[in-house]
């Protein structure tokens, strides 16, 4: 996944049972994807900065959108019903959607959890990394998605575009 | 009881990044103690079969004596994850609390 090029479309559904289609996203002013999982103590120890960059941002028409990926059938923890419980659990103020074909995760080359993914209004690329330099500094505050989403916002391109994602692999499907 | 000179071993997996931090911290905790740091054994869990034979819940997992450093619940999950640790404020870690660390060793190696 290149920053600059437009994302693979997908249409998944949250724990609620809604519907949510990238393209409904088109002409927004940013969008942001995150792969993560309940699993993973990276993406656990970035949750709550995830999930106040999505509350603090919501009214200048940013969208956080969750997606689990991984193969539910080994790693328990990311069923759906699990999915459903945390979220009802935590109040999350974002939807997590689940990708049981991995088709998703594997469209944007997702390699860890977290890897965060942020899109313009065209559903191009324009940030794709970590959340911040350090899963163990809360004071962070996921700057670097943050910087990116403000740059967005300001008409600028996102400095740095790109960064390493830092997490637990994606728990693949075997074969 | 521990044995007078126990083995210090480190098992990890490979899709786990927390593997070199956790190593550095063991290492200097162990240097601290006037401990070989070279004397950490580091075995790879590669399979879901080594995993399940292992108990292994989990990467980094520390052993001393064969004794899980942090003894992981009955109904914790085993196989190929990176393992949660709570550092003492409560925040959800991929590796132990330094301080931790360093009192579970000092109880084990005592």
């Amino acid at each position: 996944m290149t920053v600059g090029f437009t994302v693979p479309a997908f249409d998944l559904t949250d724990t609620e049972g809604g519907a949510h289609r990238l393209a409904d996203r088109a002409g927004e002013p940013a969008t942001v994807v995150v792969f993560t999982c309940n699993h993973c103590p990276y993406a656990l120890a970035w949750h709550d900065r995830i999930a106040a960059v999505a509350r603090d941002y919501a009214e200048r028409g940013v969208e956080v959108l969750c997606i689990n990926s991984n193969d539910a059938s080994r790693y328990p923890a990311d069923s759906p019903e699990a999915m459903r419980a945390r979220v009802e659990a935590e109040r999350w103020p974002m939807p997590y959607l689940h990708d049981p074909t991995q088709e998703v995760a594997r469209g944007y080359d997702a390699r860890t959890t977290p890897d965060v993914f942020v899109l313009d209004g065209e559903l191009r690329l324009r940030y794709r990394g970590a959340p911040d330099a350090d899963h163990d500094q809360p004071a962070l505050q996921a700057a670097w998605l943050r910087g990116a989403l403000d740059a967005l916002l300001a008409g600028e391109d996102p400095d740095p575009a790109e960064t390493t994602p830092v997490g637990c692999s994606i728990k693949w499907k075997a074969g | 009881m521990v044995e007078a000179n126990p083995s210090i071993c480190l098992l990890w997996w490979e899709g786990c990044p927390s593997t070199e931090a956790a190593l550095a911290e063991l290492r200097a905790a162990l240097e601290e103690r006037g401990i070989d740091p070279d004397v950490v054994e580091m075995r790879e869990i590669a399979t879901d079969d080594e995993a399940d034979r292992e108990r292994f819940v989990g990467s980094p997992t520390i052993r001393v004596a064969g004794h899980d450093l942090f003894p992981p619940g009955d109904t914790d999950p085993v196989g190929l994850s990176c393992r949660i640790y709570h550092l003492a404020d409560g925040r959800v870690s991929p590796t132990p609390d330094p301080v931790l660390l360093r009192e579970e060793l000092d109880r084990r190696l005592k």
